[in-house]
């Protein structure tokens, strides 16, 4: 499989931009591995879902490089995450994998995919507003059970450092928003 | 460079990454304190949630400053094996957290400095320093963004927390004197474009300061004289208490991984 198809599954940002368009066969195939790890706190969305496998180097090493960066650089998850993805590429015969922390760029929710922002919205979390909606101008949070924007924040910090703590004025519902970072 | 000041450098460079680790270190402990205390849950979960970014900041510079040590010590070694006077943390930091507005003002304070520090610090020489500050701006925005949201509603609230916010401000302005306060490690890192030079970062700081402070109805105290020197070790009676705490299970259980 090329970077053509695995446009459609995962490793783009939501602009569209593919992350290691000249992967080569090997690489792909542990790409694809990555696509069925999930986050661990919000388990709707794959690691690929959430932009934060930033490259897979496999050329003259003994085994695959994965490069992995933190969502926040506090975030409990990301211990998990590295755990994961070696017990995937374990399970799936691959041997000498190395996990490497990237920090620069830092992490930003305009690389979740657009599949991501339908799979939180689905899941009950509002997703974060994307780099072409903001640029438009203030994005209202939706609610994501009823839909309507009468909502307000409770709180900035929510039950992960990625969320936000929202209720809807209309549904009386709370919910948590992924924020924009 | 000749050796000499090539090793002094290098000095300097771990100091500075060490201050900037011990300072965020210190302050995470503090606000990890307020887990289960805080006056409602979401508060609770907002200063659990900053004291993770903090903590999250300091393993970056720690596992950093263990690296340039290069003496086979770990991230945890250097948060839990060192002794107070090794602790370069600014004096502020390790203040107790008192009320709810003490904890908010002396948030404040610091949120407010480690956004010019951390946006300046992006365009260190060092790469690492510069990856690690335009990482933590970010997180560092949502801080600030909270703890100043909290100052308004104290400081121009009712008389009661008015009262404790102007209270709280005028026990820890003192201590604010340090955050700008050159030392040795602070001038050589910045004369080496590692860091910023904290006379630049001052006004800044203090333009914002201000106007946060118009804003919530509080006043400015006056000017006072340098004291505190965490930034050298010397640290006020309050350190030592918080790192017994931090510090007691690596030190029972040596090497203890988790």
């Amino acid at each position: 499989m090329h970077a053509e198809a695995e446009l459609a599954q995962g490793p783009a940002c939501s602009d569209g931009r593919d992350v290691q368009p000249d992967a080569t066969p090997r690489e792909s195939a542990i790409w694809r591995a990555l696509a069925s790890v999930a986050d661990p706190e919000i388990p709707v969305l794959s690691i690929l879902d959430l932009g934060i496998v930033r490259y897979v180097h496999w050329r003259d090493t003994p085994g695959p490089h994965v490069g992995i960066t933190p969502t926040y650089s506090g975030c409990p998850a990301t211990e998990l995450i590295r755990t994961a993805v070696h017990d995937r590429l374990a399970a799936e015969g691959y041997a000498n994998v190395t996990i490497e922390q990237v920090l620069a760029p830092p992490w930003s929710t305009d690389w979740l995919t657009s599949a991501a922002r339908a799979k939180l919205a689905a899941f009950g979390i509002a997703p974060p507003a994307s780099a072409a909606e903001r640029a438009r101008g203030a994005v209202p949070v939706l609610c994501p059970r009823c839909g309507s924007s009468a909502t307000r924040r409770v709180s900035e910090f929510g039950s992960t450092p990625c969320k936000a703590h929202y209720s809807c004025r209309d549904c009386l519902e709370p919910f948590d928003h992924f924020k924009c970072l | 460079m000749t050796e000499a000041l090539v090793r002094d450098l290098e000095a300097a460079r771990l100091r500075y990454v060490l201050q900037l680790a011990d300072t965020s270190l210190v302050l995470a402990q503090r606000l990890g304190e307020w887990v289960g205390h805080a006056p409602a849950l979401e508060e609770d979960l907002g200063l659990a949630n900053v004291a993770l970014d903090l903590l999250g900041q300091a393993r970056l510079l720690l596992g950093y400053a263990a690296e340039l040590e290069g003496r086979g010590r770990s991230e945890d070694d250097l948060a839990f094996s060192r002794d107070q006077g090794e602790f370069l943390n600014v004096t502020l930091a390790e203040q107790p957290n008192g009320d709810f507005a003490c904890t908010i003002v002396r948030q404040v304070l610091i949120d407010a400095f480690q956004l010019e520090l951390y946006d300046s610090l992006q365009r260190s020489s060092d790469h690492r320093l510069a990856e690690i500050a335009a990482k933590s701006l970010k997180e560092t925005r949502y801080h600030l963004a909270y703890s100043a949201g909290w100052l308004l509603r104290l400081g121009d609230g009712t008389a009661e927390s008015h009262a404790r916010s102007q209270a709280a401000l005028d026990a820890l302005w003192r201590f604010t004197v340090e955050l700008f306060a050159a030392d040795d490690s602070d001038t050589a890192a910045a004369d080496a474009g590692i860091a910023p030079h904290l006379s630049e970062l001052e006004p800044r700081w203090s333009e914002r300061i201000q106007e946060l402070l118009r804003q919530a109805t509080l006043m400015p105290p006056p000017h006072t004289p340098y004291r505190w020197q965490g930034k050298r070790g010397e640290h006020s009676e309050h350190l030592g208490y918080l790192l017994a705490d931090m510090q007691f299970l690596y030190r029972a259980y040596p090497g203890a991984r988790w």
